[in-house]
Order: structure tokens, then C-alpha cells, then sequence
């Protein structure tokens, strides 16, 4: 099987990895679609008759099987990509079954993560759907014997117009099978006024289930025979069990034993954390038992870690010079001719990813294999886990990916399902391991905390000549490697190495940051913090000039041109960059839009309202976002409306995709509000929805509007991009309405109560 | 033995008194329309109803049941759908869906005291459900719709 590696965002681990026993590579493609290799569990797909690749299968009753190999978290991608494959099938979608697969390396990568699904595997189900279109109308031509060129399809038929002749797929699927699987070049590609579905949308194939309660996430799977884990995790990163009480758990009716987890082996990875497991009859028993462990902990040099106290050490290292990561013209000498200068520091806490579904997993150990269920973004990480903990083959771990109950990243790295599995092996019965609210907020994988330094200086009319950034944060390969400090490529190219201004001259660095709790990826990762700093100093600079902010934004984007960060080493997520280029035109026109349809500068905002815009591209997708925001006398804010203007290439489900960036105006109003994440002695201050709260109905944004503007561009990202420029774009309102900047997040460090 | 009905059904329970509702329904019933969010019904996602109420059955001890009528999200659709679940498919409000089965509960005890909610009354109804994926817009969209539906 021939394979097209792209440089991913983790790229980087394959290096680091060591033991290999990770697979956080690269985007692995599948060129060739008939994978040779026997698959662990087939497919229906896989049975049916006519079955030409891996995602999709047709059977004589006509019924179209379409494997999705991606992870359904929320974003409807078990939906849009079988979707492509349907529309290029000319396939009656109500005859579709979607199938979801379990982990396997033949599907190429199945991380479900940095908004890629679709732009990673829109052309491989194209070419799905299309070889099985391919093979429908031989068949119908030979049946007929006429020409293939005189034959097309018309939903779910092949029609021959000149004789009249129609056949179903159905009816084709058999004839299809026996002939040769044509080659990529050989297809012939639906135009696009053809589509069905694409640019369309259809509703989610679970629509109906996840409305009646029959939906299956990974909290409701049950076996026979299994039993419930509840574990104690050691509260301070890196600790260890000194002593605990086997007996007094057992006081507790439903609990059966308990069972000591062995500590992870630096670097942590996605191995379990270590504790203490309480082993019960149901969930509810090995949550008490645990209370009743006692245990005496071996905290580990962690125990020193106070957020407070760290905040400040990564403001003085973003004050210092660090490594230049990108360096334009001379900012030294800029800065050294006297004239104005403004700077600003920047800070974001640790953010929790807080999915509705904590962390579970239900995992059996038997003859050697593994057979787990559990509501992963990464089923192929699970395999490489549990192989790693168990001492087995990969191929004898087989993943069943079940719906999840969100994931936002977090569900990216398996340690819980890591857990059931070693557990399952101690205990030989299938172990279902269930995390608490507290559990998930306590033992997280966190967006890092982040400290910025800007400074600029200004001509005469208010615009930047020279403009230095500092990025300070402890790296997500902290987990891979104890001894990262500094932000790898992927993460520092996160809304950081490609600032977009034109300014001549121009320095980009990055400092170090030891991490003390893990690390790990969260909605939009390091754009988070990064357009955050970049869009409140934007916002500060056009105020100081007495600009119109709008205004200002744009002329700092400038005229249309594409940027050259090739001396940077910039990853671009993991796309080419002729393909997927940075060009500004095109956050200049998302701008615009916003700008336009929310209004901007035509109405006057009442006493204590204001109005703020930002704009940012992630994830290869650029978005502007204007918010309004309405800020009480005693500092409590409302935000009555969003507009965001979204220009993500092709938009295979436009629906969808607005219901996407819909629920980032409402994750970004989380992270401004109340995100934030603190640390005593190592231990984690907070715990479940009172203390990490997150927005409510009364608290989100009333009304989000989302413009997805036209484009010819291949598709790129839609789950992520939008928190990015939501939270700037809210404090810059927040300035507007009361003349208080916001420069640390969340909004509870800055007191927004009038005359405060 | 205390005895109750869920979805109906009479049932009787023997076990600890203390386990909350919502593991007697998912653990020991199997049903697992109702969800675990927090555990200390911050959240909204366990959201049933006794006797036509919403509770939060993660913080509902079974002690507390006896006599009791416990709906739950699989129950309130038996002869099709209800009408909020027909407009929360209208409106297309799920993503992820894991608290969509307490948002529901919650918005059909909402309208049974409040047929016709206004903004103010959606927010003070709904705002112990959280949705992480941020659905609230179609949420309170969806209850209009449902709020124009014949009771």
C-alpha cells in the first residue's frame, strides 16, 4: 500500500516518540483503497458484493454500506464524509448505512483532531464513491453491450437514455464485482451543479437517536459479566502510592476489591496516570469505595507547582529576549530610534476541556486480545496503548469507537481506556472504568497556560514600523519528552509564526516553560492564547491611533497577497502550501463581510455597550468575528448577538458548519468568562461545573449569525477556527462598552463593574 | 423494597437506598437515555421527571422514590415522538448530544408549567442544563417551536 505522508502539526513525535509504541504521525492518506490486509472485525462494507475499497459496499437489495473512519464527537463527520462518497456514487442516500469502523491502520489516520477530516479525506471519498460508480456503469454496459460513454447514473440506477434501459445498483452489484477495480485515473469526477449532497448538507444520521435517548456513547456500553472501576488518581502530577486501605472499601455494598494501577513511566504519554482502582457491582458503589481508601501519596517534585507563582515566572521569561523563531528587517535598530512605542502582556490559564461525557472506557481482556469500547478520538492510539501496557500485538487490540459525548482534544489521548484494558488483564472479566466530574477536570490533559509580550513601535500615524511577540507556554511534547521547553513548530505556527501584518520589520519568539500537569490539545490549541494577544494589541494599537478598530484591523492586513513563511519551517497543519497558501485577500474579505453584515459602525451603542471585531486563521480556514456585548453596572456582561464571516474553501455541509461555529462563539465565551484552571501544591484547585464553570443558556451569546462565504478553494477546517477570533473579539468589546482592557483571561481577573 | 414506576413499568428495589436514581436507571435498569454529567446535579444531562417534574436523578436517592412515577427520555416518546423532540430534530439542535436527553426533559417540564415561555423564562427554565458543544440558540429556538404546538 502506497502512502502520502503529510507533516503533521505532531509530526514532530515520530521522532521523540522513541519506542514507536505512539502513532501520533503523520496524516496518513490511503492512495490505494483495497487494502490487501485482513482486517481484525469486517465490515459490512468489506461483505457486501460489490466491495472495491474499504469505505464502501453495495449489496444485491441496493443497500449502499459506507464505512466512517472518523470519530463522531459532534461535529456530524460520521455524516459529511460518507456523504461525498454517497454523492459521488450517485447513491440514494436513503439507502446508505453508514457503519462506524473500529481502529485500523488500513484506513490511514483516524485521529479526529485539528479540524482535518474533511479536508484530509474529501478526495479519498471521492475516489471511493467514484470507483464504485465506475463499476456500476461496466456492468450495466456490457449487460446491455453498448458503449460504457452512452451509459450515466441516475440515483442509484444505471440509465441507458438512448434505449430507455435503467438497472439499480442492486441489480448491477454482482456483474460490478466480478470486474477489474479501476485506477484513480481512469474515473471520471460528478461536476459540481451535479452534486447531491455536497455544498448541500444533510442532517446527521444520528439526528433521530441522539433526540430519543437510543444513542450508544461510550458511558452506555454494557457486556456480561463486567464490572465497574472508579479509580483514585494521585493528585499531583507524577505521584505515587505510599499506602491505602485495602479493607475499608469493601464496607461499601456493591464494592468487590480494590486494585493498586501502577504509576505511568516518564514521559507520562497516554499511559494511566497510576492510583488506586475500587472494583464494583455498579458505578455509583465504586465511586463511594473510593472515599474510603485513605491513601497516603508520594507526591513527587510537582508538589512545588503554584499557578500563581508560574504565571509570574513565564511574564519575566516573555520580558527577556528568547529564541527567535521568525525575524524580518531589523526590530532592534526600529526600536532604538526613540519615537513611540506601546507594549502590552498578554496571559491565558490552563483551560479544561470539560466534554459532557467524562472519560470511560470498557475494555476485555481474553485469549490474549483486547477488545475495547470506548468513545475515542484516536481508536489507532488505543491500539498502541494498550499494546504498549499489555505487552501485545497491536493487531490483537481491536478498538469499537462508540458516539462521544464531546471531545474537544481531550479524547484524543486514551489513557482511560488504558485503564480498563490493564485492569480488565488483572482482573480477567470485561472492566468498565468510569470517571467522575471531578476526575475529568482534576486529571486533564490541559490547553496550556500561556504568557505574551508585545511591543511596537509607531510612525506618525498610528501604524506599526516594527513589531516583536513573545509566546511563553509549557509544550504539549512535554508529554512526550520531560525535558521540551520550548513550543514545537506546529504549535508556535498556531496563530503565532504566521502573523500576517506587513511590517518591515518584524521579530517572533518563544521562551521556555516547564510544564508540571500534562499538556495537551484543546478547540483551536495555541491559536487560543495566540489571537488573543495578537487581536487585543491589534485592538489597542488602532485606539491609540484613534482608529476605527475595523478600520485599523484592515489596514494591518493590508492588500491581498500570500504569505512566504517557508524560512520558517511552517507546517501550514500539516496541508501544502500551494495547495492550502496563507493569503491575505482572504482574511481581508472575511473581514469585510463581517464587518458588513453585523453592521459595524451604523448603529450607536447604548451606555454601557460596545462593539469589538477580530480576525484569525486556523486550521486553514479564515474567520472575522464582531461581537456585541452589553456590560452591567456591577460588571456582569450579555452578549446579544455575533457575526462571523467564515471562509473555509469548499463547505461540504454548510448546516452543519454554522451550527459549528455557533457552538465556538459559545466555547469561546466559556474560555473569556470563567475558564481557568489554578494549581496549590501541585494539586488542581478546581473540580466540576461550580468551580470550572462553563457558559449556560442565560450566559452564551443570544443570537450568532454565521456567513460562510463562497469559495473555490479546497476545504479546510470548520470545528475549531471559530473560537479563535471569538475572544478577542468580545474583550475588544468589552473596551468599547467600559473602557477596561482585558489582558488576562478569564474575565474574573479583570473587574468590570462601573467605576471599579 | 421500595416501590416505584419508571416509563410505567412497576418496579421494586432492594439495594442501598442511598444510590442515587440515575445508576438504578442506567446500571441496574439499563437505561442509559439518561446521563451522568456531574454527579451533583450541576449539569442538567440526568434530568427525569417524578410525576411530571424535572428532577436531577444523579442527587435523587432511592430512598426518596417510594410511590413515585419516574420518566425518562425513553419514556416520553412511546406513541412517536414528542412534540419537542420533533422540534429539536426540526431545529436540528444536537451536536454531540449527551446532555440533549436532559435539555429535553427539562424543556417538556418547562412547557408544561410555562406553555408559552418568554426569553427571560427560557433562560431561568433552562439554564441548569449545560451544553458544552454550545447548542443554546437552537435550544431555545426549538422550545418556540414546541411552545406553538397544541398541549
Amino acid at each position: 500500500m502506497s502512502a502520502i505522508y503529510n507533516l503533521s502539526r505532531r509530526g514532530f513525535l515520530k521522532g521523540i516518540a522513541g519506542s514507536g509504541a505512539l502513532i501520533l504521525g503523520a496524516h496518513y492518506i490511503p492512495t490505494v483503497l483495497w487494502a490487501d490486509e485482513p482486517a481484525a472485525t469486517r465490515t459490512q462494507a468489506d461483505l457486501a458484493t460489490l466491495h472495491p475499497n474499504i469505505f464502501v459496499g453495495v449489496d444485491t437489495d441496493g443497500t449502499v454500506h459506507i464505512v466512517a473512519h472518523r470519530s463522531e464527537m459532534g461535529t456530524v463527520i460520521r455524516t459529511s464524509l460518507p456523504m461525498v462518497v454517497a454523492d459521488e456514487l450517485d447513491a440514494d442516500w436513503k439507502r446508505v448505512k453508514v457503519e462506524q469502523a473500529i481502529g485500523d491502520p488500513r484506513y490511514g489516520d483516524q485521529n479526529t483532531d485539528g479540524s482535518h477530516s474533511i479536508r484530509s479525506f474529501y478526495d479519498t471519498m471521492r475516489v471511493a464513491g467514484a470507483t464504485a460508480r465506475f463499476m456500476m456503469i461496466q456492468a450495466a454496459a456490457q449487460q446491455w453491450a453498448v458503449p460504457a460513454s452512452e451509459c450515466k447514473t441516475d440515483l442509484h440506477a444505471v440509465v441507458h437514455s438512448a434505449s430507455g434501459r435503467r438497472l439499480g445498483y442492486g441489480e448491477l452489484a454482482s456483474a460490478a464485482s466480478k470486474l477489474p477495480v479501476p485506477k484513480k485515473e481512469e474515473l471520471q469526477f460528478k461536476k459540481k451543479d451535479a452534486w447531491r449532497y455536497v455544498g448541500k448538507g444533510m442532517d446527521s444520521v444520528d439526528l433521530t437517536d441522539l433526540c430519543i435517548g437510543k444513542a450508544q456513547y461510550g458511558m452506555d456500553v454494557r457486556l456480561d459479566g463486567m464490572v465497574y472501576a472508579s479509580i483514585e488518581h494521585p493528585p499531583v502530577f507524577g505521584g505515587k502510592v505510599k499506602s491505602y486501605d485495602e479493607k475499608a472499601p469493601l464496607q461499601v455494598a456493591g464494592v468487590q476489591q480494590t486494585l493498586p494501577v501502577d504509576p505511568f513511566k516518564p514521559p507520562c504519554g497516554f499511559q494511566p496516570l497510576g492510583g488506586v482502582a475500587v472494583i464494583a457491582d455498579n458505578t455509583w458503589a465504586a465511586f463511594q469505595g473510593r472515599k474510603k481508601l485513605n491513601i497516603a501519596w508520594d507526591n513527587g517534585p510537582n508538589e512545588t507547582y503554584n499557578s500563581d507563582a508560574y504565571a509570574k515566572e513565564l511574564h519575566e521569561t516573555a520580558r527577556q529576549p528568547c529564541k527567535a523563531i521568525r525575524s524580518e528587517g531589523d526590530v532592534d535598530s526600529a526600536f532604538a530610534k526613540g519615537g513611540p512605542v506601546f507594549e502590552g502582556d498578554y496571559y491565558v490559564p490552563l483551560l479544561a476541556h470539560a466534554s459532557m461525557e467524562p472519560m470511560v472506557a470498557l475494555a476485555e481482556f481474553k485469549d490474549g486480545k483486547v477488545t475495547a469500547w470506548a468513545p475515542t478520538q484516536n481508536p489507532q492510539a488505543v491500539q498502541a496503548i494498550v499494546s504498549q501496557e499489555l505487552g501485545i500485538p497491536k493487531e490483537n487490540v481491536v478498538c469499537h469507537v462508540t458516539l462521544l459525548g464531546g471531545g474537544f482534544g481531550r479524547k484524543s489521548k486514551p489513557d482511560y481506556v488504558a485503564e480498563a484494558a490493564v485492569l480488565s488483564k488483572k482482573l480477567s472479566r470485561p472492566v468498565k472504568v468510569v470517571w467522575t466530574r471531578e476526575d475529568d477536570i482534576k486529571f486533564d490533559y490541559y490547553n496550556a497556560v500561556a504568557a505574551m509580550y508585545l511591543k511596537a513601535s509607531l510612525d506618525a500615524k498610528g501604524k506599526p514600523t516594527a513589531w516583536l511577540q513573545r509566546s511563553v507556554f509549557p509544550p504539549i511534547p512535554s508529554i512526550f519528552d520531560v525535558n521540551a521547553v520550548y513550543g514545537d513548530a506546529g504549535h508556535m505556527a498556531q496563530g503565532w509564526t504566521d502573523m500576517p501584518y506587513d511590517i518591515p520589520n518584524l521579530r517572533i519568539e518563544n521562551g521556555p516553560a516547564k510544564a508540571h500537569v500534562r499538556i495537551g490539545w484543546l478547540r483551536s490549541v495555541a491559536n487560543i492564547y495566540h489571537a488573543f494577544a495578537i487581536q487585543t494589541f491589534t485592538d489597542e494599537l488602532a485606539h491609540r491611533a484613534g482608529r476605527d478598530p475595523a478600520d485599523y484591523l484592515l489596514d494591518l492586513i493590508g492588500p491581498p497577497r500570500t504569505l512566504d513563511l517557508k524560512a520558517t519551517g511552517y507546517p501550514n497543519y500539516g496541508a501544502s502550501p500551494d495547495t492550502y497558501p496563507w493569503e491575505t485577500g482572504r482574511l481581508r474579505h472575511v473581514t469585510e463581510v463581517a464587518i458588513e453584515k453585523s453592521g459595524w459602525g451604523k448603529k450607536k451603542p447604548g451606555k454601557g455597550s460596545g462593539i469589538g471585531i477580530a480576525a484569525h486563521r486556523s486550521f486553514l480556514t479564515y474567520v472575522a468575528a464582531v461581537v456585541e456585548v452589553e456590560v452591567s453596572d456591577d460588571g456582569d456582561i450579555k452578549i446579544p448577538r455575533v457575526d462571523m464571516a467564515v471562509d473555509a474553501g469548499l463547505v461540504v455541509n454548510p448546516e452543519i458548519t454554522r451550527a459549528q461555529f455557533e457552538g465556538a462563539a459559545v466555547f469561546g465565551t466559556s474560555v473569556a468568562r470563567s475558564g481557568e484552571i489554578t494549581a496549590k501544591g501541585g494539586v488542581i484547585t478546581q473540580s466540576n461545573f461550580d468551580d470550572y464553570p462553563v457558559a449556560r443558556i442565560n450566559e452564551a451569546p443570544y443570537q450568532t449569525n454565521v456567513y460562510i462565504v463562497e469559495s473555490d478553494a479546497p476545504p479546510a477546517g470548520v470545528g475549531e477556527p471559530g473560537v479563535p477570533p471569538f475572544i478577542p473579539a468580545l474583550c475588544n468589546a468589552i473596551f468599547a462598552a467600559t473602557g477596561k482592557r482585558v489582558r488576562e483571561l478569564p474575565l474574573t481577573r479583570t473587574n468590570l463593574a462601573r467605576g471599579a | 423494597m421500595i416501590q416505584l414506576k419508571v416509563n410505567g413499568v412497576a418496579r421494586s428495589f432492594g439495594g442501598n437506598p442511598e444510590m442515587p436514581l440515575l445508576w438504578y436507571l442506567r446500571d441496574v435498569l439499563g437505561l442509559t437515555g439518561t446521563k451522568f454529567g456531574c454527579g451533583v446535579a450541576l449539569c442538567g444531562a440526568c434530568t427525569v421527571h417524578r410525576d411530571g417534574d424535572a428532577v436531577r436523578a444523579c442527587v435523587t436517592p432511592m430512598s426518596s422514590l417510594s410511590g413515585a412515577n419516574i420518566t425518562t427520555i425513553e419514556g416520553i416518546g412511546t406513541s412517536g415522538l414528542h412534540p419537542v423532540q420533533a422540534a429539536w430534530i426540526q431545529h436540528n439542535v444536537p451536536q454531540c448530544g449527551y446532555c440533549q436527553s436532559g435539555q429535553i426533559m427539562q424543556a417538556i417540564a418547562l412547557l408544561r408549567t410555562t406553555p408559552k415561555p418568554s426569553d427571560q423564562q427560557i433562560d431561568d427554565g433552562m439554564a441548569g442544563n449545560i451544553c458544552r458543544c454550545g447548542t443554546y440558540q437552537r435550544i431555545r429556538a426549538a422550545i418556540k417551536t414546541a411552545a406553538k404546538e397544541p398541549a
